[in-house]
Order: C-alpha cells, then structure tokens, then sequence
C-alpha cells in the first residue's frame, strides 16, 4: 500500500498554512496539486532549454523536442495505444471533446442520426454535443441515472440495451462522474454500441488519474483527460484516437507546425499526431507532465485506486454520524473514484465550503459544472470532497472536525 | 473575520419580511445558477412608497440574510429613497467582509429591488 504521510513531502504546497491551519486539500476532482518533480521539471526546461520544437537545429531545439515527444511515449504507454500517433496534446479535456466535435462530429453526424450521453456527464462531455446536434439536426439522447434503490447514482445498462438503435452514430461516455465519483462500466457499453456501429468517446478527465487505463482493453474510439488532474500542470490536455479515425479526420486547427507543405493558395497537412496540433504548444507543461505520469507509474494506479476507495470508504462511514447529511454517491465504494459529494437541509454547500475554509480545509461546493446531474439528483448543488494519493484518514478528520464547526454554527432550526 | 456574524446568522434563522403578498404591485425572481440562490420578491407600492414588502427563498446564509436586511430597509421608504441605496450600504449592513467569490450572492436580492424600482418608474412614466 502507498503512504501518504511520505507522498506529502513531496508536494510543496501541503504544507502551507490557510488561516492558521495546515491545509488540508481535499478538492482533487478539481484539479491535483504538483509534485516537487513536476515543479523542477517546469523549472529546468526555462532555465536550461527553452526553445521551439520541430524546426531548430541547435542542441536546444533537439533537447526540447525530444523532452516534448518522451511525453508522448509516456503518454502512450499510460494508456496502452498502439501507437505514439494516437496520442494528441490540447489544452485540456474539454478541447479534446470539442477537437471530436468540430472535426470527426461535423464530417459524419447527419440529421436523423442519434448522438447518446449520459446523466452522469459534466458540461465539457455535454456542451459539444447539444451544439453538434443543434448544426446537423441530429437527436441527443440521455441515459439515465439507474431507478433501482439499490444501485443510485450508477447508470441503467437495461435502459440503454433497450433504447439503442442503428442511428446510434456517437456515444458520450464518462468513465467516471465529477460530483458522485461513479465508476461507469465502459468496456460493456462500448461493446454494445460497438454492435451497433456507432463511435464511442470517453471523458477520462476524473478516471485516467485514479485508476489503471488500457486503451486496448477497453476498445474506446477516443479517449479524453486533463494532465493537471493527475499531478501535471494545467494546460495540457490529452487526446486519444485510433489511428484509423484521427487518420480520416480533417485538421481542428490550422497553422505552423500541423502542415506538410504550404503553398501560395492550398496546403496539405502534417502527419499524425502533429495533424492536431497547430502553433507552439505547451513545450514546457507537456515536458513537465512526463514527471508527473513517472510519479503516478511509481506509485501504481491499481494502488492509487485502493487507496482513493479505502478514504472514501472512510469517509462516507464517519459522514453517517451526520444527522440528516445526504451522501451523494454510490453504495458500493468500488464503483467510486475517490469522490463524495454530500448535503445538508438547510445549509448551502458554499456556507458549508467557507467555514471548511475557515478551518484550511479546501473543498468544493456548487453543481460541479454538471447542472442537468443535479436536477436528476433532485438538488441545487452539494459539497464535494474528493481525495488523492497524499490524503490520509487525518485530512478527513480534519474535515470533520470542520463540519462539526458548520453544524454548531447553524444548529438553531430554520 | 468570521463571516458568519450573528446578525448574519440572526437573519438567516429568522428571516423578516418572509412570505408573500396577496396583490403585489411588482413581483420579480432572480436565481444565481452558479450556486443555486434563488429569491423572488413581492411589493406593494402605495403614494410612492413601499407599503410592504416581502421575499421568499433558498441558498446560502449570505444571499438570504442580505435579502432579508434589505427588506427592513426598504419597508416604508419612498422609492426615490430606496433608488438611493447603494452596494455599500449592503455591505454595511452584512458588517463582515465579502471575497469576491460572494460579491453575488450578497448583490442578489439588492439587484433585485433595484430592478423592481425602475420597472415600477418605467410603468409610472408610460
């Protein structure tokens, strides 16, 4: 098992006071704080070989590219592609979903066709496919939360074996929910819309830094995650394709660096991945999230995954002494990523959040960028902890302490 | 600075004005879907002046207290007077410090009355 007592030391940042509190950072569903080595790689590339890639020929240009293109490897292995064409850098998981969208969406999506996403999706799996739907005249569909008691906050494969047809042409899947930590089944849905010809993204932005992902093994047509989620810095995000797909698409981007040869009045694109990726890119922040891929491979994913479900586990125990606190999140904390979204009747989740604050512990509250999940949960929004390889038993007491705080400050009745 | 004062927590608990009015000359909703505040206001309007007022709602402490000050406010004043309350005068009111990120909350229910004031002086001038 991993220790996060010594995973702490690593991170600079935990060890900051917030109102005279350790912090206790429990908002990792938001984004992950960065180790030292991610920190020093940023660092070391500015200091020591900052330069365009691709084109110079100077020592610091190949030194650069190589850094750029050694993420990619690490990249590809992280999920097991094929091969490093299949893996494609964008800012962030919501450009990855829109580069499908305004690029393979638009070439085949007609009217009468049906696009599916789930209940489950946040706005960057959503947003792309409302608008996709609204150019081509194409119907979205939504697969729904299931209704059994048994299962909450899990998706119903029933419904979606039945209302699944030949117009199937996309589905919209997330590999794991940002507000109740649900693990979806991908492999078994994709499978069936497999059957039924249709292409299948997956939003890993909250699975890829949690769990083990082979891209093989699950057959996914595109996957898409964020490297600030999993120890990297913001402004990088990754996309995955089979080859076969991202070699038929038209570029997202046009411009330096994603053609083959430009003439006067037509040009002609750049082979895969470089395809995809118009201008300079984020040379130093796809550098830097190698180290963070290194950390993650280190520690192993299939111990990162125990580990988040164990505090979750933790968690969700010490939060039914709670009187009336509703835990937003699936029974079985093996279907969780490490996330517990919760409320309270009468307190509003950013009161709930302001007093966490006021005791340094930092969590979310609102609707987690996924306002149509919270009316299917029947509620505004909730206050969402969500927890990383550096947390431990202590960060959620600490946090418990601060709701015994919320509860004292609101105890008198409406 | 706790910004979870006892005024705050007072108004909060035990708002004022709360409910709604039978035949309101205005009533307005306003709702912060970033956050899920929501308040709808009633007023009667009598020889320019706010004859009653009330407000009903959900969200956070601070949008619901600020809301509930705010009707103590305006209760009996001319509209030429409440048109002259201005944002600090909120904060004044909440007497704690608001971050940025709860500017709107505790603008909620002001934004909401000042847009009743010129609704009702638009329809006086028709």
């Amino acid at each position: 098992m991993l220790n996060p007592q010594t995973i702490k030391r690593d991170f600079p940042i935990l060890s900051r006071i917030i109102n005279g509190k350790s912090l206790t950072y429990l908002d990792n569903a938001s984004t992950s704080q960065k180790p030292r080595q991610v920190i020093d790689a940023i660092t070391y590339y500015y200091s020591n070989t900052n330069a365009n890639i691709h084109r110079g020929v100077y020592k610091m240009a190949e030194e650069a590219t190589l850094a750029y293109e050694g993420t990619r490897e690490e990249v590809r292995t992280f999920v097991n592609a094929q091969s490093m064409k299949e893996i494609i850098f964008t800012r962030n998981t919501t450009e990855s979903i829109n580069l499908i969208a305004r690029t393979w969406g638009e070439a085949n999506i007609r009217e009468g066709d049906t696009i599916m996403v789930s209940a489950l999706e946040h706005h960057s799996n959503l947003v792309p496919w409302q608008e996709l739907c609204a150019k081509t005249g194409a119907t979205l569909k939504v697969i729904p939360l299931s209704n059994n008691p048994q299962t909450p906050y899990t998706l119903d494969l029933e419904w979606f074996e039945k209302n699944i047809d030949n117009s199937l042409r996309l589905l919209a899947l997330t590999q794991a929910s940002n507000t109740t930590g649900t693990i979806v089944p991908i492999k078994k849905f994709i499978e069936i819309a497999h059957s039924h010809s249709a292409v299948t993204v997956i939003d890993a932005a909250q699975s890829a830094p949690h769990m083990p992902i082979d891209v093989q093994n699950i057959n996914a047509d595109f996957i898409a995650f964020s490297g600030h989620k999993m120890l990297g810095p913001t402004g990088v995000g990754i996309l995955y394709g089979k080859q076969e797909l991202l070699e038929e698409m038209p570029p997202f981007l046009y411009g330096g660096d994603m053609i083959r040869e430009v003439l006067q009045y037509k040009s002609s694109w750049n082979e895969l991945p470089w395809k995809f990726e118009a201008g300079t890119p984020n040379i130093a922040d796809v550098i830097a999230l190698r180290e963070a891929i290194r950390y993650l491979k280190k520690i192993g994913m299939e111990d990162i995954l125990k580990h988040d479900q164990q505090l979750t586990r933790y968690a969700k125990q010490k939060l039914a002494h709670f009187q009336n606190l509703k835990i937003h999140a699936p029974n079985d904390t093996t279907q969780g990523a490490g996330i517990v979204s919760f409320e309270i009747p009468f307190i509003h989740p950013h009161d709930i959040a302001e007093i966490f604050d006021s005791e340094g512990v930092a969590i979310r509250g609102g609707h987690h960028c996924a306002q149509p999940l919270m009316e299917h949960m029947k509620t505004q929004s909730t206050a969402r902890m969500s927890f990383y390889l550096y947390n431990s038993e202590d960060d959620i007491d600490c946090a418990m302490a601060a709701l015994e705080k919320v509860i004292h400050t609101f105890n008198q009745k409406k | 600075m706790d910004i979870y004062a006892d005024n705050i927590l007072d108004h909060f608990k035990n708002p004022r004005h709360l409910g709604t009015l039978s035949g309101p000359t205005i009533s307005l909703d306003d709702a912060n879907p970033l956050c899920g505040d929501k308040l709808a206001l009633d007023l009667l309007i009598e020889d320019n002046r706010v004859k009653d007022i009330t407000f009903s709602g959900s969200g956070c402490a601070i949008s619901q207290a600020a809301m509930s000050m705010l009707t103590e406010e305006a209760y009996t004043k001319t509209l030429d007077d409440v048109e002259k309350i201005s944002k600090e005068q909120i904060y004044q009111l909440l007497g704690v410090p608001i971050s940025p990120a709860r500017v709107k909350c505790a603008l909620l229910g002001y934004t909401l009355l000042k847009k009743a004031i010129i609704l009702l002086k638009a329809k006086k001038t028709e």
